[in-house]
Order: structure tokens, then sequence, then C-alpha cells
């Protein structure tokens, strides 16, 4: 039992691409489903045993190959990453059954299998950037994840999915150009790929190359900004969510941009915070505008927007803005606040999306004009949509009041009761564009779409109610979100150089 | 082309040669330059000729489409098979060093392994492709 509790790091991301190999000798598209099922299903067990490990042992490391780092690569698992790893494969596990339904709908008999081997690909990628210590490592695995979600996009019903996702395929390797070409600075002056290596020589080398260093951190964020879809980098994310197949969407809104936000946390907290001082580099100054930006700016787009799933995707761009808020406040609440606003977030989202994504397998439209009255002829679907969509507000005693509680507490000390303001006067847009949608689905006559719509079938219909249900009790049970987050938060604060004040 | 008889023999004669270099850069990558990638795309690059000069369907005959689609996954089974050897053997993923008692042998063995698995996958995803696009519009 020991020897296989040391290989977890290793199975994290093993499990998964022998998944996907595996996937991709298979024809039927049924069978794919199940296998893909049972592999997602094993990664949140490991997630789960390295979090205890973690909680109760503190950071495990991994030599893959059995070469110890930084000459080989390392697999360095902290709280951080143990709670995104936990993240991404539980929301996955809880959202596969629903694929089944979703997928057989929207995508042809012979190319399903083809589907779940990218999926298992796409996850093996994201698992694989969270877990990894190695910069290079990470850009690999960065690319495993993107190429496959360019292919769960492109396989979207609609032409115009091919273009949203060439859209996505060229920022996204521009993105992942401008991280590399950042490790390869972070390279030549340090002469280290490995993230802990890089952070005990970069301070030695800031001094002697100020400049490359500096350039280094400019072609890392804006490279992962990039893929988390920072706001006026967020332009690829709107067409790819909208135009991407239901399962596809509510998979990589769920987790994607939550992985990237990962990385940023990485370089800013765990490279550059360790060996710098982190008030003296320019991430906060160049945080705090784009995140309010993101907070306004996309959320009022959402409000005029239309077609359901694009509103939502507007609303993503949105709430990464919360989430980059509270790494910009660089203090213990903010800090808090962002990472806890990752967690339910994803849940949220998965959960909104996953209904729009029954809306569509019912009534085959998810265009709001259509919709009249569907809260009536899909009541559990919509009141799913309308609990997730309280949450996504930030309705006392739903997940999304804590986020947003941290965050405002987090403001306030640092000294910023504007900010403060500001997260209030944002989520009141949120109301504004989930009303919209509540009052077409609830106080408009039945249309004609939606007439002999029902809910969808149970496989469908219980990953979207336990997705919705959490976005509500993560917003009384905090121990596993907040209490995490928080201690995530400490250790990040703790391991700067110059403390984080308050 | 399928009529032009000096490409037609000229090619004949080279396909071995080339399928020849092909393995010659894959094995004998411990000593000089090459390896599976290299290898692969050489000998796509074979197949590649062959159906250029004689057609689609007749390439097709010799290295069929089901062949080409089962390789590729093929390939990365191997490379991640050999990986896993390691961890059934209580060590870590891609650990060569339990394929044999002598250390630079284990590991001479864990990568000739891998870039079998490599040389696969490469050439027959660069087959699927070509193949994806000769068959557009058809």
């Amino acid at each position: 039992m020991s020897a296989l509790t040391a290989q977890l790091p290793g199975l994290q991301v093993v499990i998964p691409l022998l998944g996907a190999v595996v996937a991709a000798f298979i024809r039927r598209g049924t069978i794919a489903w199940g296998w893909a099922t049972l592999i997602t299903a094993m990664t949140p067990i490991v997630a789960f045993a390295l979090l205890i490990q973690v909680w109760t042992g503190g950071p495990i490391s991994y030599h893959m190959g059995g070469w110890p780092p930084p000459i080989g690569i390392e697999y360095r698992v902290d709280l951080l990453n143990a709670f995104v790893l936990v993240l991404v494969s539980l929301v996955s596990a809880i959202m596969m059954p629903y694929a089944r339904r979703s997928v057989a709908h929207e995508i042809d008999g012979d190319k399903q299998a083809w589907f779940y081997c990218m999926y298992l690909l796409c996850l093996t990628g994201l698992l694989g950037i969270t877990i990894t210590g190695d910069a290079f490592n990470a850009f690999v695995f960065m690319e495993i994840s993107s190429l496959s979600s360019y292919v769960l996009i492109a396989m979207g019903r609609d032409r115009r999915a091919l273009v949203a996702a060439y859209q996505y395929l060229i920022i996204g390797t521009i993105g992942a150009t401008f991280y590399v070409v950042g490790v390869g600075l972070l390279y030549l002056v340090t002469g280290s790929l490995n993230f802990a290596d890089i952070a005990l020589r970069l301070g030695e080398a800031s001094a002697v190359y100020p400049r490359p260093v500096l350039a280094g951190l400019a072609f890392l964020f804006v490279g992962i900004s990039l893929k988390l879809a920072l706001f006026p980098l967020h332009v690829w994310l709107p067409n790819a969510y909208a135009y991407a197949p239901s399962f596809a969407t509510a998979f990589l809104a769920a987790t994607a941009t939550k992985v990237a936000i990962y990385l940023l946390l990485r370089v800013i907290f765990s490279i550059y915070g360790v060996a710098l001082d982190l008030k003296t580099l320019p991430v906060s100054a160049v945080l705090y505008p784009l995140s309010i930006a993101a907070m306004f700016i996309a959320s009022i787009l959402a409000v005029y927007e239309t077609n359901l799933k694009r509103m939502l995707a507007y609303s993503s761009v949105a709430q990464i803005g919360y989430i980059t808020l509270g790494i910009a406040l660089m203090n213990q609440a903010g800090l808090t606040g962002g990472i806890v606003h990752l967690f339910n977030h994803a849940l949220i989202k998965g959960a909104l999306f996953l209904a729009l994504g029954a809306i569509l397998y019912r009534a085959g439209t998810i265009k709001l004009e259509q919709l009249g009255g569907v809260g009536r002829t899909m009541p559990l679907t919509c009141a799913a949509f309308v609990v997730a969509g309280m949450s996504l507000m930030g309705v006392p005693g739903t997940a999304g009041f804590i986020s947003k509680y941290y965050l405002i507490v987090g403001a306030l000390n640092a000294g910023m009761w504007p900010i403060a303001f500001l997260i209030v006067a944002s989520s009141l847009i949120a109301l504004v564009y989930i009303g919209r949608a509540v009052e077409v689905a609830y106080f408009r006559p039945v249309s004609s779409a939606v007439a002999h719509a029902k809910d969808p079938p149970l496989l469908m219909l219980v990953p979207l109610l336990v997705l919705a249900f959490a976005s509500v009790y993560f917003g009384i049970d905090t121990e596993l979100s907040a209490g995490v987050a928080g201690r995530v938060a400490e250790t990040l604060l703790s391991g700067l150089k110059v403390g984080g004040a308050n | 082309m399928k009529f032009d008889l000096i490409l037609r023999v000229g090619v004949k004669l080279m396909i071995p040669f080339m399928l020849l270099f092909a393995l010659y850069v894959q094995l004998h990558a411990d000593y000089g330059p090459g390896g599976g990638f290299q290898a692969g795309v050489i000998t796509a690059g074979a197949v590649i000729v062959y159906a250029l000069i004689f057609g689609i369907e007749e390439a097709q005959r010799v290295v069929p489409k089901r062949l080409v689609e089962l390789l590729v996954p093929l390939g990365v089974l191997i490379y991640a098979g050999t990986g896993l050897l390691g961890i059934l053997f209580g060590k870590n993923f891609l650990d060569y060093s339990v394929l044999g008692a002598n250390p630079p042998l284990a590991r001479e063995r864990g990568i000739l392994f891998v870039e079998i698995g490599v040389l696969l996958t490469v050439s027959s995803t660069m087959v699927a492709l070509f193949y994806a696009f000769s068959e557009r519009g058809r």
C-alpha cells in the first residue's frame, strides 16, 4: 500500500494519459464513454489522497524516472496544487455521467470515441500543468491540454465552431509561445527549469540581470493571461464557449481557465515572490485595473447578449476578474477570496453550462427570445440554473457570497474601500443578466420551442443538480473550500520574501 | 503521374533505401544525431512519396487507414507502457533501472522501447494527416 501511495503523483497524470490512449482504440461511442467515466472517476480518488497526505505531512516531491531535481522532472505537490487537483478531477468526475446523452445528441456517432479520447487528453494536460514542478514540463502539458481543447471546441455542431476553434488556436499558440519565451529567459539567467530551483537562484540573478528577469515576468504574465482570459486578452473565450459542444463548454469553463490561474499564482507567489519583493514588481498595478475592467465591461457585455452560452462566457470573463482581483490584493483575506472563488466559480459555471446543455438537448435552442416559459416545462433544470445563478451573484448563504465576502474584507484590510464598493456594484450587474434569463424562463408565455420540452434524462439531471447543490452547500460548509484556501493563502504569503501585510 | 515510367521506377528503387535509412536513424541514435521522431518522419516520407506517384488508393492498399489509426495510439501505449513498468516494479514512472541489472544497459533498453513508440506514433500521425488532406473534396 505504501508503495502505491508513493506513486500517487505519477498516477495522477498517468491514469488519464493511458485512459486516453486506450480510448483511441475504442470505436464505439458508448463504450468509450463508459471507459472515460471510469478513468475520470479514479482521478479524484488520487487527488483526495494527495490532498490528505499534503495536509498532514507537508509537500510531496516525486522524481520522474528516478532522476532527482533540478536535473530530472519533479512533480511537486503542495497545498495549492493539491487543492486545484481535487477541484479539476472532482468537477470532471461529477460531469462525466452527463456526457453520454449530451455528446450522443451533438456529435456524430463515429466521432464520439475520438471526443472522449481528446477529453481524457485534455484532462491529462490540465492535471499535468497543476502537478508538475518543472516550468518546461508545464509548457508541454499546456500544449497537450490546449491542442486537445481546440479539437473539443471544433467538434461543435455549428459551423462557426471551426472558426472559434481556429481563433482560439492562434491566440492559444501565441499565449504558449509567450510562456515559453518567459521560461527561456528565466532559464538563461538562472540555468534551471525547476520552479523551486529557479526561485532559489532568481534573487541573485536579478541583481546581475534585472531586465531579463523583469521581461521574463512580463512574458510569463501575458502568456498565462491569454490562457486564463484576463480582460483585454479574452476575445477567444466567448466564441469558443458558445460554439463548443455543451459538455466541452462546461468542462473547459470549470477547469481550463482555473488551471491557468493556478499557473499564474505559481509564477507570482512561488517564483517571483520568493526571490524578489513583489511590491517592487508591477504585478498588482497591472492586475487591479484589468480585473476591475473585466468585472464591469464583461458583465455589461453579458447583459446585452441574447445567446445564453455567450452570456455566460462573458460572465466567466467577469468572474475571472474577481479571482485576479484577489491575487492583486496580496493579503490574507483577498488571496483567500481569489482562491476560494476559483473553486466556487468552477462549481457554479459548471452547473450553469450543464443547465444550458440540458435546455439545448430538449428544446434545441439557447437563444433567449425563444425560451419563453422554459421554467414551467423544464422545472428542475431551471431551478438548478436559478440556484447556481444566485450563487454567481453572491446571494448570502451561497458559495458565491463566501468568495465575495473574503474579497471585500481583503479590499477593506488593504485600505481600499472603493474596491469593496466596486465588487458589490459589479455583482449587481450579474443580478441583471441572470435576472433577465429568469424573467424569460418564468414570467413569459410558453413558446413553441419549449412547449414539448421536459427535464432531461436522469443521467444528465443528476450531475446538474449535484453541482447546483454544491454551489449552495459550499456557502454553508466552507471547510473544504475556504478552509483549505485560507491555509493555501497563508502558505503562499508566508513564503514571500517580503511578507504581505495585514 | 501514373504513366511516367522514370518516376515510377525511380521511386520504387528509392523506397527500400528510405526505409533502411529510417531504421539507421532510429537505431544509430545512441551514437549520432537521430531518433524516433526523425526516423518516423522519414518512414512517413516513404509512404507519402509512394502515394504521390502511385495514387492514394494504391498507398492505402499497402498501408490501410485502419492500420494507421491503430498505430497512432499504439506508439503512445508502448511509451507509456514502458513508463508503467517502472511503477509495476516498485520504482517511479519511466525509471528505466527496472529493465536490467546493469544500469547503462537498462537505460539503453528503456530508450530503445520508448523510441520505437515515438517512431510508430510520429510516422502514422504524418501518414494520417496526409490521408486526411488528400481525401478532402472527394
